[in-house]
């Protein structure tokens, strides 16, 4: 897989995990707060999910709501923090 | 003098309210018997941080430190100790007992009964009127009311340490008169049970049961995932312990609850009740 690969399967990797949760397609800049998907108990499914699936740790100011409102916010997170790992 | 606060019992309710005072910067020991027990609530609690850190319901501290203990003793010196240990009246007496003989006058005992009688649990310890109910709700980290039952020997300096003890860790209380299920409980457990009841009559499935409450009542997330979450053998014990002192069937939990505990489906804890979970959100 080259890296751009990589970078195009995270959004898709997402949202195929967070349809099991919607029931349905979910768009990438569906805000999921407003959709009613996003609990209070989805969201921390969907930290470990990330942090599993992608091999990354949020925390700190990361930590926060506004990140996971979208699948773009979340990819645009997941991008970030690989590429922290991956500089460090 | 140090603001540390002692919960007894690592179970759902406690290990949440140990998440929320240390969430709020405050030290906390936690007791219970089995060590096994304390191991997994000290990662629930670590798992519960981060999710009140997500939600924006801890302040910007850094957390209080979190000592595990198996020995009730080591509640000296708290400024107040809150007892989470399941609704069985004989065992609340025994700890209740224990922890009045250790602790110093002054001290606030709290019990976090969720229905049996402040003045009934008064006779198990020295001063009466250090003893107050704070119901605290699941999850206690993320829900900022609670109820207070005042016992009728409840002193007003009591009354004055818990206001104090909940601006601490910022959450806001009703306080009622001591009665079998004080408000929430007296309303809240029949209807799940009634909705329980529903469900195994077939009148609809629990998804259907939430949809109608949550949307044509308002109900956040529908009685029967609010049983998921209390824990389904609490909630039989407190429908048990409401039954015996109001006399009223209509506490006395159906079938399809008790089916439900006999199999292990104890909800949420337990990966199910009336509806699956991840291993995560227990």
């Amino acid at each position: 897989m080259t890296t751009d690969q990589a970078v195009d399967s995270v959004p898709s990797t997402i949202s195929s995990y967070l349809e099991t949760k919607a029931g349905g397609p979910v768009e990438h800049d569906a805000d999921l707060a407003a959709a009613g998907v996003l609990t209070s108990m989805v969201a921390m499914e969907i930290v470990v999910f990330l942090e599993s699936t992608f091999g990354i740790s949020i925390v700190g100011r990361d930590l926060k709501l506004d990140n996971f409102r979208t699948v773009d916010s979340m990819a645009a997170l997941v991008t970030r923090l690989r590429e922290n790992r991956d500089n460090a | 003098m140090t603001r540390r606060i002692t919960v007894l019992g690592a179970g759902v309710m406690g290990t949440g309210i140990t998440t929320l005072a240390l969430a709020h910067g405050i030290p906390v020991t936690l007791v219970d018997l089995e060590t096994a027990v304390l191991d997994r609530a000290r990662a629930s609690v670590g798992r519960q941080l981060r999710h009140a850190q997500l939600l924006g319901a801890a302040p910007d501290v850094p957390p209080g430190e979190l000592t595990t203990s198996t020995s009730a003793a080591d509640c000296a010196g708290s400024i107040a100790v809150i007892e989470a240990i399941s609704e069985h009246a004989e065992q609340k007496d025994k700890i209740l007992r224990e922890v009045s003989g250790i602790v110093d006058p002054g001290t606030v005992i709290v019990s976090n009964t969720s229905g049996i009688p402040i003045d009934e649990l008064a006779a198990s310890v020295e001063r009466p009127d250090e003893l107050v109910g704070i119901h605290f709700m699941n999850p206690p980290y993320l829900i900022t009311m609670v109820e207070i039952a005042r016992g009728p020997r409840t002193s007003d300096r009591t009354m004055e340490s818990v206001r104090d003890l909940l601006n601490l860790v910022n959450r806001r209380g009703i306080a009622v008169r001591d009665a079998p299920g004080f408000v929430t409980s007296r309303l809240l457990h029949p209807m799940i049970n009634n909705a329980a009841r529903i469900v195994g009559e077939g009148v609809a499935d629990a998804a259907e049961v939430d949809e109608l409450m949550a949307g044509c009542l308002g109900h956040p997330t529908g009685p029967l995932r609010t049983a998921d979450l209390i824990g389904l053998d609490n909630l039989a014990d407190s429908l048990f312990a409401l039954h015996e002192r109001l006399g009223d069937p209509q506490f006395l939990p159906c079938e399809q609850l008790l089916d439900h505990v006999r199999a292990g489906r104890l909800g949420r804890k337990s990966g199910s009740g009336f509806y699956e979970y991840e291993e995560i959100t227990r």
